[in-house]
């Protein structure tokens, strides 16, 4: 009896420490934890931060399944699978940067993908450099973060706004060169002053001979317009800039339109491209839209278009709009700098047969790639998306440029059809690496040669 | 001259807009000495009751016109259903509190009455729309002042916010009901002594009060695209107003909402970058100069 009761427990803390022996090895890495901030409530929600879950969402099922098209076929990010931690970007810049670091330190996410606000994403970079994170920015506008500023932990994945202002500008003068009486209408907020500053300083450079007559800049979130449209309607202008959106741009068509505000105005939307199925017959015939970039309406047919619009459709029943293409790319960009840092360090690796610890350096050059290793692969990347190709050129390598389009609206059978598409490529419409966007637009467009 | 004209009438359309806005929110601190911060609450809640009321009856393939029923409708079922609830089911059991913890109850009603808008009618923004992009406010038709055309739509808003004012005035000093309830503004222990229900009237009162929220929200809803978060843009142009007037007075209000009103419409026309700033600078200017309003001269006699 003794014996066996001394088996019987030999056999328990060996079957014990075999359970925790492959517990171990478990242990090293069995998915990438990403924490995804966006918009869940607020004004912003409805229009960005919701489609950017839902593609979120999509696309890591998809990538989870390996059913991306190649490149991105591998399982999750080289192999291993995506876990998303969602995150509501909701109430201000003070707010997301403690919400950051509970991310990061409690959660201890892998990267942070997110962003749609330029505050936020200019208070979040600083403490992603402080925490030596990974963060992808995901569909802000503002140049500021990487031209004031440069970081080792932080991307985006997406262009910066001057080449909103400078190609609806360039648009707006091949289609109608005789302009001469402009005005605007632009939120009393980072994005809303960046947008009118920049349009106003390129139409300005590009055409000396415009007058720039009324430049309204309501509170976010003002709702109520009318005193503004008067202001417009007399102001008399040829063309209206406005870089409205969401709610306010929903708000503002709808008053504006019943009182023949567009009669004889052309309209410049630079963000207009997602509301064009929201408000048909209140988006006047003519109206120049933009998506930020080849997304939506102006992205070209590729596989990989292709494939978010069915993960797109098949989650949300509606076209991906261009902070679903935003999501893409963020997502497609770390996936590519994760996998390329795992090629990079196996083809770095000691040839078999030259090393004296050829087993230890195989294990090392198969592991899963660090945090250095992934951000020396990101760095000046260019991958493919499904608003086209993306390269990580500004901002030492951290700031994607990509080319962007415009378009005019027309009513017809019912839906609002974006014709006479005009795309723009990068380097014409974004600043070199090293010079301030308004700076680069106020010397002419100069480009080293 | 006539861009003066202009600056006219955008100022009073807005002030009116501000009026219906701000009414509630004075009357409801001048009677029961509650700031109600959950009044942007209330005012959301009519503008999504408006929207859900009217896609009802665009469904039906009713006459566009009759979306003006139900535009009220909507705000008399806010008011009906949220003011006794919020009265009997929570601030009953506050009367006597200090004026801050009563300011923190209703912030604390505000945050939850936000998230109970989001669960119902989710995250999207909505519009007030019929099957050919018909709106209350675009049905009316324009009509011409200064070299610029006007919605009707414009009118009811000055419409409802002058028979509002008047009807308010009316009850308050001609009627049995007003002259008690301003026995109990000026001395609620001695009214109840007397033996009028206070209690009833606070009911009254707060339901009032939610109702003409409410009645704001529904009448914003066709011009705007209804989202969540609305409440809170509103609720803070709605205190500059009532401060600039005096809390609790029905004058000042008037005289608050109309001066900025004619402000903001002013520097939108000759000097737009400064139209947040003006607004803040006449409430700076009139708190420096009355530091209770304009219209606060004798303590007990508000509303």
């Amino acid at each position: 009896m003794k014996i066996g009761t001394v088996l019987r427990a030999c056999v328990a803390v060996t079957a014990a420490l075999g359970i925790s022996l492959s517990a171990q090895a478990q242990d090293k890495k069995t998915s990438i934890k990403i924490g995804f901030v966006t918009f869940l409530s607020g004004p912003a929600a409805g229009p960005f931060g919701v489609p950017a879950k839902v593609a979120a969402e999509a696309i890591v099922e998809s990538l989870n399944a390996g059913k991306a098209p190649p490149p991105y076929q591998s399982k999750g990010i080289g192999g291993l699978p995506i876990e998303l931690v969602i995150i509501d970007e909701a109430g201000g810049a003070t707010k997301q940067v403690s919400e950051y670091r509970t991310l990061v330190q409690r959660q201890d996410v892998d990267v942070v993908i997110g962003y749609i606000g330029s505050g936020d994403c200019l208070a979040v970079a600083p403490v992603a450099e402080e925490l030596k994170k990974l963060t992808v920015l995901l569909d802000c506008g503002t140049p500021r973060i990487f031209e004031d500023a440069s970081y080792k932990y932080v991307f985006r994945t997406r262009p910066h706004a001057t080449m909103d202002a400078v190609a609806a500008t360039m648009y707006l003068l091949d289609n109608r060169p005789a302009v001469k009486r402009v005005s605007g209408i632009n939120q009393n907020y980072a994005y809303g002053q960046d947008s009118w500053n920049d349009f106003e300083a390129t139409i300005k450079t590009m055409k000396p001979a415009v007058e720039i007559i009324s430049s309204q800049m309501p509170k976010f979130g003002a709702g109520q317009y009318g005193a503004e449209i008067s202001a417009l309607i007399s102001s008399t202008p040829d063309v209206i800039h406005s870089s409205l959106w969401g709610g306010d741009l929903e708000a503002f068509m709808l008053q504006a339109q019943p009182r023949d505000l567009f009669k004889s105005a052309q309209l410049v939307l630079v963000a207009g491209e997602p509301y064009l199925h929201r408000l048909p017959g209140k988006i006047p015939d003519g109206t120049i839209v933009g998506a930020r970039g080849t997304n939506g309406v102006f992205a070209q047919d590729s596989p990989f278009k292709r494939w978010l619009v069915e993960v797109y459709k098949a989650k949300a029943g509606l076209e991906p709009n261009y902070p679903a293409y935003s999501t893409a790319q963020s997502f497609l960009g770390l996936k590519a700098a994760y996998e390329k840092a795992m090629r990079d360090k196996i083809g770095s690796a000691i040839p078999m047969g030259a090393a004296k610890n050829v087993k230890e350096e195989m294990e090392k050059a198969y592991s899963p790639p660090n945090q250095e290793e992934i951000i020396a692969a990101f760095e000046k990347l260019t991958f493919d998306s499904p608003s086209g190709k993306v390269k990580m050129a500004l901002g030492k390598g951290h700031q994607a440029v990509m080319g962007t389009a415009y378009g005019t609206t027309r009513f017809e059978n019912g839906v609002v059809k974006v014709g006479n598409i005009k795309y723009y490529e990068a380097e014409r419409v974004t600043p070199p690496e090293g010079v301030t966007s308004l700076d680069w637009i106020k010397s002419g467009f100069k480009r080293p040669n | 001259m006539s861009q003066l004209l202009a600056v006219v009438i955008d100022g009073i359309v807005y002030a009116s807009w501000l009026f219906i806005i701000a009414v509630g929110l004075t009357l409801i601190y001048g009677v029961m000495k509650i700031l109600n911060i959950a009044h942007g609450s209330l005012y959301a809640l009519g503008a999504f009751t408006a929207v859900s009321f009217c896609t009802a009856w665009f469904a039906h393939g009713y006459a566009a016109a009759g979306s003006f029923a139900m535009l009220a409708a909507a705000a008399i079922v806010v008011g009906l259903v949220f003011g006794p609830l919020i009265e009997r089911g929570l601030l009953r059991f506050m009367y006597g509190k200090d004026e801050v913890v009563l300011v923190l109850v209703t912030y604390a009603l505000f945050l939850i009455l936000e998230d109970v808008i989001k669960l119902v009618w989710g995250v999207d923004p909505l519009l007030v729309q019929g099957p050919n992009g018909e709106t209350p406010y675009s049905i009316l038709g324009n009509f011409e002042a200064s070299g610029l055309s006007y919605p009707y739509y414009n009118l009811v808003l000055v419409g409802v916010a002058v028979a509002t004012g008047a009807a308010l005035t009316w009850v308050l000093t001609r009627t049995r009901s007003g002259k008690l309830l301003i026995a109990v503004i000026h001395d609620r222990e001695m009214s109840a002594a007397m033996g009028i229900d206070v209690g009833r009237t606070y009911f009254v009162t707060f339901t009032a009060g939610a109702m003409l929220a409410a009645v704001g929200g529904a009448l914003t809803a066709p011009t705007v695209s209804v989202v969540t978060g609305m409440g809170a843009e509103v609720i803070v142009m709605a205190f500059a107003v009532v401060v600039i007037g005096g809390l609790g007075s029905l004058p000042g209000a008037a005289l608050g909402a109309f001066i900025v009103g004619m402000v903001r419409a002013a520097s939108i026309h000759y000097k737009p970058e400064l139209e947040l700033f003006s607004v803040y600078l006449v409430m700076a200017v009139v708190l420096i100069v009355r530091p209770k309003g304009l219209f606060s001269g004798a303590e007990v006699r508000k509303i």
